[in-house]
């Protein structure tokens, strides 16, 4: 059992691990194995303005998605939790489609819509995109914290003389924070690794992360791609590794 | 509901601390509080006793603010608070999970109203230290709730909830989830705590030996109605329904038909078997003759007297089988089958010189006819 799981995790991991030494290679051209030991692909990936343009781009993007998609989501789930109003099992799954529609299909009705209102290959444009794509998992986060907390704790809060809105941010807020900053993490990290959607909201000007090693791949294929890509890894990984975090540190109830 | 009480009541009136005026609540066609009217005194112990289901806790919450009634109103110290919420009760509730803030601590818990309320800094730390004090815990303030016990934990819920010297102190089975020792070493401790600060505490449980042991005044809840309100002597001697008697003691339940003697007394009348009825059980319990009754006996008023047992008009007595014999410590308690064919259950306290009975054992029982109670019976 333990070497067919070995073998399962090699599977998976291997494609993802092979770039990482292949980012250190010497050569000029993508190979594996690696030839030698060199940082020059990543002093590369940080001068080369296109590459760092990308970067920034990428980290503004995944900020203002994570920023924007956890404020609207948790508003959303709070409503669709506490809420009683007629409509609400089917606006429940409305706000969780993006998980189910495919891709390359929200990408394209996007594009359209957002070339009418020429927002197409902005900024402002990307965010909302990547926001429709993380909604749902802040949703889903920061509903399953609400479903768990104990109401006691609201009427508590209430019988010892808070009104609503300083029970929400005593008392909801705090104890639902762990699903909230793992929602936070998930949207930064859609928007950080979507290519399908940005492929088509870039613009030659403003090119995200993922979008430039697409083309940069379609172009010529140098190692820096490799120091992209694993720098992408790494990031998301810390990431991931920080959520575990964040929900260990969940007060238990 | 018995003279005394309606006395009691009427004399309460002006310095009431909460006045409930034909409560309602239901929940769609189902019924959860039907009309209650109490009135609790300031300073006193009350208790709300029933079974699951009774109306008891929904009663609470409406007092709480937690729900609207659906009718009727509250009156807190005089000012009509039905239509107010939680938040402007100033009403203190210790809840059976105790409700603790997992991201505070004990210290930070306590402070919380006091936050809510506006208070200096150094006052609030004051009386947090007082309050914590006050439930033997002021060194733990510092503590998650996650790392104190389930008492500990409550007492922190009762320093919580009474810090803000409020109006009144509502208790939602505050010691359901605590193990029996624990429970009893908390009851005294809440009755210490109430009688420092003189509060008014209305207190809810199904336990009704934690209700006889800590409550000034008991409400017994059946189908969302007062079925009787009174003292712990009136309930136990003067129940006034068949519920009440059955709901709190243990109690022999003889059921029959109601006669008269003629005189002030009557008789309990089922088949072969007659008991006679004591003059004032007669008076209190109003029935006219050939009424469905149901006679009341405690346990601990039957004696076995042996078969050569004295025979008077004072006294009922019945010969019967001895069935089960169980040891309860200091007492023993006989199941019997009465020659009738009827079950009766008799309690004797221990040494005293009484002999020991075994099972099949003929013995001869006998109780005064003033320590049985007479109720309607509905059931029939």
């Amino acid at each position: 059992m333990a070497a067919l799981g070995a073998l399962t995790v090699f599977y998976l991991l291997a494609p993802t691990l092979v770039i990482v030494p292949m980012s250190f290679t010497q050569a000029h051209i993508l190979s594996f194995p690696p030839e030698g030991f060199s940082l020059q692909w990543y002093q590369r990936m940080f001068t080369d303005p296109q590459w760092a343009a990308g970067i920034q781009h990428s980290a503004q993007v995944a900020t203002l998605t994570a920023i924007l998609a956890t404020t609207l989501g948790t508003l959303a789930a709070l409503g669709l939790s506490r809420g009683r109003f007629p409509g609400r099992p089917l606006i429940n799954a409305l706000a969780l489609s993006p998980l189910i529609v495919p891709v390359v299909v929200i990408a394209i009705g996007m594009f359209g819509l957002f070339v009418q209102w020429k927002i197409a290959g902005s900024l402002v444009g990307l965010v909302m995109a990547h926001t429709a794509l993380a909604v749902p998992f802040v949703i889903v986060n920061v509903g399953t914290s609400l479903r768990t907390i104990d109401r006691n704790l609201e009427l508590a809060a209430a019988n010892l003389g808070a009104d609503p809105r300083r029970v929400f941010l005593n008392i909801t807020l705090p104890i639902i924070l762990p699903g909230v900053l793992a929602g936070a993490i998930f949207s930064f990290i859609t928007s950080w690794d979507e290519v399908v959607v940005a492929i088509f909201m870039t613009s030659a000007r403003y090119r995200t992360l993922p979008v430039e090693m697409w083309e940069q791949v379609r172009q010529v294929v140098d190692p820096t791609v490799a120091a992209v890509s694993t720098t992408l890894f790494v990031v998301t990984t810390a990431l991931l590794l920080l959520l575990f975090v964040v929900r260990r540190q969940a007060p238990a109830q | 509901m018995s003279p005394d009480v309606v006395a009691d009541r009427q004399a309460a009136a002006p310095g009431a601390a909460l006045v409930l005026r034909g409560l309602r609540k239901s929940f769609g066609s189902a019924v959860a509080v039907d009309g209650v009217d109490l009135e609790v005194r300031r300073g006193e112990f009350l208790t709300l006793l029933g079974p699951s289901g009774s109306g008891k806790t929904t009663t609470l919450r409406m007092i709480a603010g937690f729900m609207a009634p659906s009718g009727g109103s509250i009156e807190i110290s005089g000012q009509d608070m039905t239509r107010v919420p939680p938040y402007r009760r100033d009403v203190g509730m210790v809840f059976q999970n105790y409700a603790l803030f997992p991201h505070m601590t004990a210290a930070q818990n306590v402070a919380f109203p006091l936050r809510m309320r506006g208070l200096q800094r150094a006052e609030i730390a004051r009386r947090v230290s007082d309050a914590l004090s006050l439930v033997k815990l002021r060194d733990l303030g510092g503590r998650y709730p996650r790392q104190l016990s389930g008492g500990q934990q409550q007492r922190v819920a009762l320093a919580r909830a009474v810090v803000f010297e409020p109006r009144l102190l509502l208790m939602d089975e505050p010691l359901g989830a605590l193990d029996r020792k624990l429970r009893k070493s908390l009851q005294l401790e809440i009755i210490h705590v109430a009688r420092q600060l003189e509060a008014t505490v209305v207190y809810v449980t199904h336990d009704q030996e934690e209700a006889l042991m800590m409550s000034d005044r008991i409400a017994i809840f059946s189908a969302g109605r007062i079925e009787q309100l009174g003292t712990g002597d009136d309930l136990y001697y003067r129940p006034a329904s068949l519920f009440v008697a059955d709901f709190i003691g243990e109690s022999n339940i003889l059921r029959g038909r109601y006669e008269t003697d003629g005189g002030d007394g009557g008789w309990m009348i089922r088949e072969s078997s007659r008991w006679r009825i004591g003059r004032s059980a007669a008076a209190r319990a109003e029935l006219g003759a050939g009424a469905p009754a149901a006679l009341v006996v405690r346990p601990e008023r039957i004696r076995i007297v042996g078969e050569d047992g004295p025979l008077s008009a004072a006294v009922n007595v019945a010969d019967a089988t001895v069935d089960e014999v169980l040891n309860l410590g200091s007492d023993v308690r006989y199941e019997l089958v009465l020659d009738g064919g009827q079950r009766l259950a008799v309690r004797e306290s221990r040494g005293g010189g009484s002999t020991a009975r075994d099972r099949g054992d003929r013995v001869r029982v006998a109780w005064s006819v003033d320590d049985g109670l007479l109720v309607p019976d509905p059931d029939t």
